[in-house]
């Protein structure tokens, strides 16, 4: 919108910090994500991604920095309908049919009634849900459930996707078949950030974001990471990396 | 607020509680059971004509808190509350749709209650049955409004629980019927002013005892509706978009 030279933004985030209790989960942060893109949100459980994502849907309460999406401040009324995100445990009603939520959820999005069934049908063929469209979720299968669940994020086709560890416990075959239903939805132009920490699935990610206790290791493509690691896989680059910020830390100290 | 959302999420709680017939089962009877043993243990005593109506109003009351509590407390854990936080849900369309919901089941329930009361156990009231429906209706209201709100504070389903012992059995214990309001001591006397169970058991008492006190009832049934309105209120003032 500002800037028609680069590629149109659709995260932006400035001197993000983030307070939970008494522990400074993130101290810092500034990153960018272009639009039309897959990031890899990578780095151990507990380095901040979920925090990191929760600041982007607009619900964590942020101490100081902006979090700017598709244009407005985080968690804006109008980009309500425009996120979809998907929690790290399946947040859908077990107690209801895999329709049942989707229909749910598509009411809460604003989904006119006469475009409904189509809708429905739409999601329950991206995550290959529709021999389970009338089978109660508490019924389904822990990779099902998760299906489900980002089935719910997708109604209303979201410009931006925000998925917190969305593959945790699917098969290879599942977890190929979902690689491949974010490509085709970022190559339609949806921006999805996918956090992780399984770092095999950076090869699969157009930018990666390594993080570590709230900060940044490194905001580069998985072949720039290595390049500039000198490193021959990402477990490698992030050890490089986490030894370069000991080091710098100690250099200063 | 707004009417289809609110509307909307009415809907999905019911089909969430029609996916558990139990539950509904439950709901019903259970309260019809406990006015049984009550007509039972007072067989041949004027006394169940006296407590009848004010218990017929406690139990629903009772039965409905806690459901209440307890579904409000699961869509906060189980991550559905933080995605339609995110979503066009406003705080008052799921409070509103949770009221309706439960409002719904609870007409049922006083319902079936006061008729079974009424025409199977020959409970005898002063007033009109149906009064005795209406002051019914609203108490159970009345346990889903304290049920939504007192929900927002608990962290587990311990403390849900335990709200029940905490909110519900002290204004149990000051609501009349166990020694009249006007002869309880100053003190407790002014607290129990300000508890809305009082007026729900006030209604039902005077609702008993006498047969042209419409007013009076009336009166009492609309505080009542005053205290559901505000916990309601209270409740979606209390969930927060944004948290820690």
């Amino acid at each position: 919108m500002m800037n028609n030279s680069s590629p149109p933004t659709a995260i932006a985030v400035e001197n993000l910090r983030v307070i939970r209790g008494s522990r400074t989960v993130i101290p810092g942060l500034t990153w960018a994500v272009p639009v039309g893109q897959i990031v890899g949100l990578l780095g151990p459980s507990g380095c901040g991604k979920t925090t990191l994502m929760r600041a982007l849907v607009g619900v964590q309460i942020v101490a100081e920095g902006t979090v700017t999406v598709l244009g407005h401040p985080a968690g804006h009324r109008t980009l309500r309908q425009r996120v979809g995100y998907v929690t790290q445990n399946p947040s859908v009603y077990g107690d209801l049919t895999v329709t049942e939520n989707l229909r749910y959820f598509a009411a809460v999005i604003g989904i006119h009634r006469r475009d409904l069934d189509a809708e429905l049908g739409r999601v329950l063929g991206l995550v290959d849900l529709e021999s389970h469209a009338t089978a109660r979720v508490d019924q389904l299968s822990g990779g099902q459930r998760s299906r489900v669940s980002l089935g719910a994020a997708l109604v209303g086709n979201p410009e931006l996707l925000v998925l917190d560890e969305p593959t945790v416990g699917l098969d290879p075959v599942l977890r190929r078949d979902l690689w491949a239903l974010f490509r085709r939805l970022a190559d339609a132009g949806t921006t999805i950030l996918v956090s992780s920490h399984v770092m095999e699935e950076a090869s699969r990610c157009d930018r990666l974001l390594l993080m570590r206790e709230g900060g940044v290791l490194a905001d580069d493509t998985l072949s720039g990471l290595l390049a500039s690691t000198d490193s021959i896989d990402i477990e490698a680059a992030f050890l490089t990396l986490v030894d370069r910020a000991a080091q710098m830390q100690e250099a200063r100290a | 607020m707004n009417l289809r959302l609110t509307f909307a999420t009415a809907v999905r709680v019911l089909r969430q509680i029609r996916h558990d017939p139990r539950t509904v089962v439950m709901l019903i009877v259970v309260p019809c059971v406990l006015v049984g043993l009550l007509a039972w243990v007072y067989d041949d005593t004027p006394i169940f004509d006296q407590i009848g109506a004010p218990l017929l109003g406690v139990f629903p009351f009772v039965v409905m808190f806690l459901v209440t509590s307890v579904a409000t407390l699961r869509e906060r854990q189980s991550g559905t509350l933080e995605r339609l936080l995110t979503m066009p849900l406003g705080k008052g369309d799921l409070i509103g749709g949770y009221a309706i919901a439960f409002g719904l089941l609870a007409v049922v329930q006083a319902l079936v209650a006061s008729g079974f009361s009424v025409w199977v156990l020959g409970l005898d009231v002063a007033g009109s049955v149906w009064l005795l429906v209406l002051v019914a209706t609203v108490d159970a209201l009345l346990g889903t409004a304290l049920g939504l709100l007192v929900s927002a504070f608990a962290r587990s389903e311990f403390q849900a629980v335990q709200f029940m012992p905490a909110f519900v059995l002290p204004q149990f214990l000051l609501c009349g019927l166990l020694t009249p309001r006007e002869s309880l001591p100053d003190a407790l006397e002014a607290v129990s002013n300000v508890l809305p169970l009082s007026y729900a058991v006030d209604g039902m008492r005077t609702l008993s005892a006498v047969s042209d006190a419409s007013g009076d009832v009336l009166q009492d049934v609309l505080i009542v509706l005053g205290f559901v309105a505000a916990a309601v209120l209270l409740g979606s003032a209390t969930l927060r978009r944004r948290t820690a």
